[in-house]
């Protein structure tokens, strides 16, 4: 598949919002069990303001991948059947649920907790239905594991929780060092999943063949001719144009960008506030190579059609 | 239920393009507006078609045969690109089993061209939304035309009768007959898909030739009773030959 860059900042925007939204509510819940000093509100409010920024920005991105954007509206209609549909109704309402959040902290209103408890509700089920989007394609052999909504939810959370340290690194520096512990062990189960993602797909063997594609069971088969010469839709939409040696080095940079490099910033244990930023920087900059790499990593079996120009 | 689909089959067609341009000139003159066409004149042109036929190379040099593939919309039974359209624009008629895309209400989010294992879905580049073969839904059921122009223009237009267009529902409708009679099979069944439009395979054509079967066995001039001897006075294989 041709990774589109407005998804690639789609998904990696709005996870990074949902993972600092349950990264500052769990801050919260550990405060009411009295781990932790209740921070205050201007705390939560600002946090609820930048994961609210992060969100809009991803809608904005989102938005370049449509055809007919000032339709986008109608996406809403088919929740019942369409992950992509689900997914554009719960991002609005995780969105409202973070404003309400933020603005009962805002307002010194009481039941933040209650209030953030439904906003980490459609958090989660916001993971849940990006990953699905991917996950229910059967055909894109790929994507169609549980793995793949299993590493939206521990990436997102794992750079929300990233930012959410790096916030605190600023404003309230005595939280910094309790959520880049959370940051690591998160970056250290994203790491897990998306290895066992990437072994688990170099595994795979195609369900579909040139045999079943045209229902010629002959082993020696060649396309000649795919119908035109100028290129089509079928041959810019599934293909990405990567050489072998590009795909590896952004395998590899991803790996060690968003996995490993913070991983060892924050083992260094400098809970610092610039540290704890560049740990952040870095980890999204790595995955934004991640999520260009699960597209083009998934290959579609139309491809078997359009294999020769000539 | 009626489920109306295309057969189409490999041993006739010459891979002439006729229904490529048919379709393309009826489906870019409808109601929908044009079909995208980007640098139709110049070098690398392209633009939005809903039929291709493509060209395959089976087997290896000298032993090979070329076979002529056309690919447009299946009309799947179970279409995958139905049930992940966030906006209902994506859909399968009820009454004939076309596949359909509503253009005012698709947002061009390329999901369905992501679900469909064939890449028979191209998206307008122009337009902005997802475009398909229809079956020539706006010909095929217009009683204006006569009986027997209400077919896709694709059919109509193929010199060899390589298409078939019908009811493959209805057993006694020539599309069931062909699909029944000439082994006539679905691309990629481990899809799950269920195309609702079928290929019959390419059939070996040998012809047995006895060397009788080339003259006349018996004289047609015997009404003037100075007929010649039989040309294989031992009987022939086919003795009612004249």
């Amino acid at each position: 598949m041709r990774p589109a860059f407005s998804v690639v900042l789609l998904t990696t925007l709005i996870g990074a919002g949902q993972g600092l939204f349950l990264a500052l509510y769990a801050v919260e819940l550990a405060a009411h069990a009295r781990l932790r000093p209740m921070p205050g509100a201007a705390f939560f409010a600002g946090g609820a303001a930048i994961a609210l920024a992060l969100c809009a920005a991803g809608l904005v991105a989102s938005i370049f991948h449509l055809g007919q954007p000032l339709r986008g509206w109608r996406a809403a209609a088919c929740w019942r059947t369409s992950w992509l549909s689900r997914e554009i109704v719960a991002l609005p309402l995780f969105m409202a649920g973070v404003s309400v959040w933020g603005l009962a902290h805002f307002a010194a209103a009481g039941n933040t907790a209650a209030l953030g408890a439904g906003a980490a509700v459609l958090a989660v089920a916001l993971f849940v239905c990006t990953g699905m989007i991917y996950a229910s394609l059967r055909l894109l052999q790929e994507w169609a594991t549980p793995l793949t909504p299993v590493n939206y939810a521990l990436l997102g959370s794992a750079s929300g929780t990233a930012l959410a340290a790096a916030y605190a690194g600023f404003v309230l520096p005595p939280l910094a060092a309790p959520l880049a512990g959370a940051e690591l062990l998160l970056t250290a189960a994203g790491a897990a999943t998306r290895t066992a993602a990437l072994v688990r797909n170099r595994a795979l063997r195609p369900r579909s063949t040139l045999q079943t594609a045209i229902g010629i069971p002959h082993p020696q088969i060649a396309q000649r001719a795919q119908g035109l010469m100028g290129g089509s839709f079928n041959t810019r939409e599934f293909f990405h144009g990567a050489t072998p040696r590009k795909l590896r080095a952004v395998k590899w940079s991803f790996l060690l960008l968003a996995f490993a490099l913070p991983l060892v910033l924050l083992a260094a244990g400098s809970a610092s506030a610039p540290v704890l930023a560049a740990a952040f920087l870095i980890q999204y900059a790595g995955l934004l190579a991640e999520r260009w790499y699960f597209f083009a990593d998934a290959n579609h079996p139309q491809n078997l059609y359009y294999q020769t120009i000539s | 239920m009626t489920q109306l689909a295309l057969v189409i089959d490999l041993n006739v067609c010459v891979g002439c393009h006729a229904c490529v341009t048919s379709c393309k000139e009826w489906n870019t003159s409808g109601s929908a507006g044009a079909l995208a066409d980007f640098n139709p004149y110049d070098a690398d042109p392209t633009g939005t078609f809903f039929n291709r036929v493509q060209t395959f190379e089976v087997g290896t040099y000298p032993d090979t045969q070329t076979v002529h593939f056309p690919k447009s919309c299946l009309h799947c039974e179970e279409p995958p690109c139905v049930p992940v359209c966030p906006t209902g624009a994506s859909y399968k008629r009820a009454e004939d089993g076309i596949v359909l895309v509503d253009y005012d209400k698709c947002i061009g989010c390329k999901t369905c061209a992501w679900a469909c294992p064939y890449g028979v879905r191209e998206q307008d580049e122009k337009r902005g939304v997802m475009t398909k073969c229809t079956l020539c839904v706006d010909r095929i059921h217009d009683a204006a035309l006569p009986a027997r122009d209400r077919q896709p223009a694709c059919v109509l237009a193929c010199p060899t009768s390589a298409r078939l267009f019908g009811d493959i529902h209805d057993p006694a409708s020539a599309v069931a007959v062909a699909i029944r009679d000439q082994a006539g099979y679905a691309l990629m069944p481990e899809q799950g898909t269920r195309p609702a439009n079928r290929y019959l395979p390419r059939r070996r054509t040998a012809i047995a030739l006895h060397a009788d079967d080339l003259v006349r066995a018996e004289n047609p001039l015997r009404v003037d009773g100075a007929e010649p001897g039989p040309a294989f006075p031992h009987g022939a294989t086919e003795d009612f030959a004249t």
